[in-house]
């Protein structure tokens, strides 16, 4: 090919730019295949699986071939599309599946054993002695583009949510027509084309409308749209339509990160052109054969002549002006046409055309452009389940039916010729008045089919990504893959990144003509999205880091931070999990300890706080709670479980009753949504709704927890307005109180075993507490307590953490609390399930202590085990596991098979090839008979 | 990505909602008369047909649960109900 720049297009700046180590020159506006054109580039790359040399086929999105990495600042991106990705001075850009580069690379060879490895090749060859030894050589040489691990991008890209009445997809004549029609008639409209500017063919074809020459026409009417305050998104693929008329759409940006947009729209209309079908014939995959649109657009978008001594072969009569365009530009044009029986029966050149064989005449030529007709765009049309019928006037799929709240126009709808396709697009748009007046000099589109010929000689090319040929197919219609879905699984025809744009109905015919069905008969692969290769940037969006599930923060984050806590995640929650610079077992054992000996202070804000009011209040909680609820008077608390309706344990808390028509719910901090939505649902599904309301007021509410035998001496000097001794507030009371002239709440429940106030403000009066709290601790030489700590304080009691020492089998009788499944006579959640057969195993898992007799706590998850038949079967595990400091000792739950009937039982346990020893114990190892709660 | 209708709050995207059950499960009741065939259907045994169906959906931004006809072939919303009656 002797590709060279023809004056067409006036002044432009030079961009330097690098290929396989080349220095090159392209010029502002090219796009990285029209730069290599014009430098005489001619192999882009190797071919996936044969490793042969392959050029630049078409000009946009339907190129099978120009697959390159690309090197831009330092960064590297795989597989990105020669023809679409615009040139940028300092690109530094590889040829695709090569090594070292496209005109030398090694694994050229591959082409030579083509004949050994045909299409599923590997599910019958290298099976000796064991495919496994030839896997990993095989999957090293297989996969296109290389990854630059250094490359992350940032987590920037807009996700955009719109809506309109008219989403048009598509600024070609037809598309243009059609959102104008719908702006005039007060729509609100989106228009959306992935080139630079709207046009489509106008771009390129010679044609007039309304007296305006095309290109200009499609300027001024995307300037009536913007000016009409339509959206016209240019460089933006929609490339999925999904249910209820959803479309996604990639939109690059200069200068910015690409944005994803959704549009709902009430209507949308598909005006998405047709792709150029190669014909084909032996050797059709020599670089230098293009597609004769693109050698068009290459023409009038970049002039660029890709070639001196062309050869054009068609059977469509779309191929006329273009014809008359490369000759106009100095090129030397020999027509093949198989209308008037021109055949192509060879092509030489291994690394760019050198001759053509035109029926058995050698024909010199530097460039074989060829057209076999136009395949409708249907994809977004067959992804919102429309259906393709074949059409043999025009020899193309077309969309056979309606689809609700979808209009298909012009090209896309098979409506090649652009009278007929603008009346289209004007009816789809909603308008009124004269259809718009074309001047075209050339004659209408016919088309006289030819199809791929099987049993000829050579290898012929159907799918140039994925190195499909005719043989290919007959070897898969031999072996019985001749559905169009095996086909496509069994040879690769139409897989990968261009997922058969030009292959499809090619391979779908040659199947067709093997098995002896019609077109239709055989059908299509489904079509799903997306359209076109998007990056996984814009569907991440800001989704990354901190924003990929952003945690619940406290209000008294800035005060922890400046106490020194550091932070974990707990339920979803930030929460201090120490305070200090030393290891973190040091700190948690000194917090530990003090909570002990004076006094500690905890946040204990994320605690759920359900607020249940109304005269049915108690109704709904009694039905959601395994323990009975309503029977508090009021100003005390209850601890109990929440089950499901299989009986097992969702959550534990206090309910606190305030009076007769108000509760509070104290449920874990980790569960409030899933607390708070059974609730709403029996509320609202089974009493009534007019009678109780329940809100959650876990975030308007901060909760400061001091625990430890000096706490009602710390809590005492807050001033809150109450009675703190026990006879007023014993363990298990609440009352309401006032702080700092505000309202407050405090609660004397303990989930440390020792004597505890939870003080509750609202959040805005939280910093004031904080600091009175905070004051008063370094008086009683107590300390900040952090959630790791209260972990290990509450294990020392054997409280449990549901989720953590329970699992999704674990109903009451497993905590040995059986009162309320033998005496309630009410309806409650999961009450028929805990008298199931299940229910009442006897070797069911229980939780118990675990008691070592060793300085090393057991590691959390450790199973233990017995011997049967020498071999080890789990009976349970350990769930939770600290080294006790008032104790000195380690301590440990478990849940154990049989295990509240074994206590003081010798078992095993295994963990990582290590055989550990424990005995059963009560969960309580410390303060068994509860003196501290009053101490 | 569907779009529902909330009888409170008109068409939404479907992340806004939580599907519920099917509708037209009654809970049987009470435990003791309760064989554990028909718990076990209670619990686990859905339906679960091919085209038009009838579900319980939550509308998580307004908190109200309603009744929601849908075919799940075509993916249509034919009417939805809040649990008063009210069609929306």
């Amino acid at each position: 090919m002797t590709a060279r720049r023809v004056g067409e297009i006036g002044e432009r700046r030079p961009i330097s730019f690098q290929f396989d180590g080349r220095r090159l020159q392209g010029l502002e506006g090219d796009t990285i295949a029209s730069a290599l054109l014009a430098n005489d580039v001619r192999v882009i790359g190797r071919s996936f699986k044969y490793h042969r040399p392959r050029g630049i086929y078409g000009a946009g999105v339907e190129d099978p071939n120009g697959l390159v990495d690309v090197t831009l600042s330092g960064k590297t991106s795989p597989n990105v599309r020669a023809t679409t990705e615009k040139l940028v001075d300092g690109m530094v850009v590889r040829a695709g599946n090569a090594d070292p580069g496209a005109e030398t690379d090694r694994h050229g060879f591959i082409d030579r054993l083509a004949q050994f490895i045909p299409a599923g090749f590997y599910y019958k060859t290298f099976m000796w002695p064991d495919w496994h030894l030839f896997e990993p050589r095989i999957r090293a040489m297989a996969g296109l583009g290389r990854l630059d691990p250094t490359h992350e991008p940032p987590a920037d890209s807009p996700q955009i949510n719109e809506r309109c009445d008219v989403l048009v997809i598509g600024a070609g004549p037809a598309g243009l027509t059609a959102a104008r029609a719908a702006s005039r008639a007060g729509k609100r409209v989106i228009l959306v084309d992935d080139q630079t500017q709207p046009g489509g063919s106008l771009l390129y074809r010679d044609v007039t409308l309304e007296g305006i020459q095309g290109a200009d026409w499609a300027q001024s009417v995307g300037a009536e749209l913007s000016g009409a305050g339509q959206r016209v998104l240019t460089n933006s693929t929609a490339y999925g339509v999904y249910q209820h008329n959803l479309a996604c759409v990639w939109e690059r940006r200069l200068g910015q990160s690409d944005a994803l947009w959704q549009i709902r729209a009430g209507q949308i209309i598909l005006a998405t052109g047709a792709i150029e079908r190669p014909l084909v014939f032996p050797d059709n995959d020599r670089p230098g054969v293009m597609s004769a649109e693109a050698a068009l657009v290459f023409l009038k978008r970049h002039g660029l002549l890709v070639g001196q001594k062309i050869v054009l072969a068609t059977n469509n009569t779309r191929t006329d002006d273009g014809i008359d365009a490369l000759r106009k530009a100095g090129a030397e044009v020999r027509v093949a046409d198989r209308r008037s029986g021109a055949e192509i029966t060879g092509v030489e050149g291994k690394s760019g055309v050198t001759a053509v064989w035109i029926n058995g005449e050698r024909v010199i030529a530097d460039c074989l452009l060829v057209s076999s007709g136009f395949s409708p765009t249907v994809h977004l049309y067959a992804q919102a389940t429309g259906k393709l019928r074949y059409d043999e006037q025009t020899a193309a799929l077309v969309p056979a039916k309606p689809v609700s709240g979808l209009a298909v126009i012009g090209a896309a709808n098979g409506t090649f010729d652009l009278g007929p396709s603008l009346a289209e697009a004007h009816a789809a748009g909603g308008g009124s008045g004269d259809v718009p007046i074309i001047d075209w000099a050339y004659a209408p589109y016919a088309i006289e089919a030819v199809w791929p010929v099987t049993g000829a000689k050579g290898r012929q090319w159907i799918d140039f990504q994925n190195d499909v040929t005719v043989k290919d197919i007959e070897l898969a219609a031999r072996e019985n893959y001749r559905s169009v879905e095996h086909l496509k699984r069994y040879t690769t025809l139409g897989m990968a990144t261009d997922q058969g744009k030009t292959s499809n109905l090619n391979g779908l015919a040659t199947m067709a003509a093997i098995t002896g069905r019609s077109i239709d008969a055989t059908g299509t692969t489904t079509y799903r999205p997306p359209y076109v290769p998007v990056p996984l940037k814009i569907i991440a969006g800001r989704r990354r880091g901190e924003l990929y599930n952003p945690v619940k923060r406290l209000v008294l984050e800035p005060q922890h931070r400046d106490a020194g806590a550091v932070f974990r995640e707990y339920g979803g929650w930030l929460r201090p999990a120490y305070y200090g610079t030393g290891a973190d077992q040091r700190e948690i054992q000194r917090e530990a300890r003090i909570a002990r000996e004076t006094v500690a202070l905890l946040d204990g804000s994320p605690l759920g706080k359900i607020e249940v009011f109304g005269p049915q209040a108690g109704a709904v909680l009694d039905f959601n709670s395994y323990n009975t609820i309503s029977t508090l008077k009021p100003g005390r608390l209850r601890y109990g479980f929440m089950l499901t309706e299989s009986g097992v344990i969702y959550d534990d808390g206090v309910v606190a009753k305030v009076s007769d028509t108000h509760y509070i719910v104290s449920c874990s901090s980790g569960h409030v949504d899933g607390v708070l939505m059974p609730l709403e649902e029996w509320r609202q599904d089974r009493f009534n709704p007019a009678e109780v309301v329940i809100h959650n007021s876990t975030p308007q509410w901060a909760t400061l927890t001091a625990t430890g035998p000096r706490a009602r001496d710390l809590v005492a000097r807050l001033e809150l307005g109450v009675d703190l001794d026990d006879v007023s507030l014993p363990h298990m009371a609440f009352v309401e109180a006032t702080f700092a002239g505000g309202p407050a709440r405090l609660a004397r429940v303990s989930f440390t075993g020792d004597r505890s106030y939870e003080v509750s403000v609202p959040s805005l009066a939280a910093p004031d507490l904080f600091t009175q709290m905070r004051a008063l601790l370094a008086e009683f030489g107590g300390c900040l307590l952090g959630s790791e700590a209260l972990l290990l304080l509450r294990a020392e009691k054997g409280y449990i953490i549901a989720g953590k020492d329970t699992d999704g089998t674990t109903i009451p009788a497993d905590l040995g609390i059986n009162g309320p499944r033998d005496k309630r006579r009410d309806e409650f959640v999961g009450k028929r399930s805990l008298f199931t057969e299940n229910a009442q195993r006897t070797d069911r898992q229980q939780l118990v202590g675990l008691t070592v007799h060793s300085a090393e706590p057991l590691p959390t998850g450790a199973h233990a085990v017995e011997l049967a038949d020498g071999k080890r079967r789990s009976i349970g595990f350990v769930t939770s596991s600290y080294f006790s400091p008032v104790l000195n000792r380690p301590i440990a739950l478990g849940l154990i098979e049989r295990g509240l009937a074994r206590l003081g039982e010798d078992i095993m346990l295994y963990h990582l090839g290590k055989t550990l020893r424990a005995t059963i114990s009560d969960p309580c190892a410390f303060d068994r008979d509860g003196g501290r709660l009053n101490a | 990505m569907q779009l529902f209708t909330c009888p409170f709050c008109g068409p939404r995207a479907e992340t806004e909602f939580f599907y519920g059950a099917e509708a037209g499960k009654t809970r049987p009741e009470p435990a003791s008369d309760v064989k554990a065939e028909a718990w076990a259907a209670y619990l686990h045994t859905n339906a679960n047909p091919k085209g038009a169906t009838r579900e319980i959906w939550l509308h998580q931004t307004c908190g109200e649960f309603f009744l929601m006809e849908r075919d799940t072939v075509t993916h249509d919303v034919v009417q939805s109900v809040s649990l008063r009656g009210d069609a929306a």
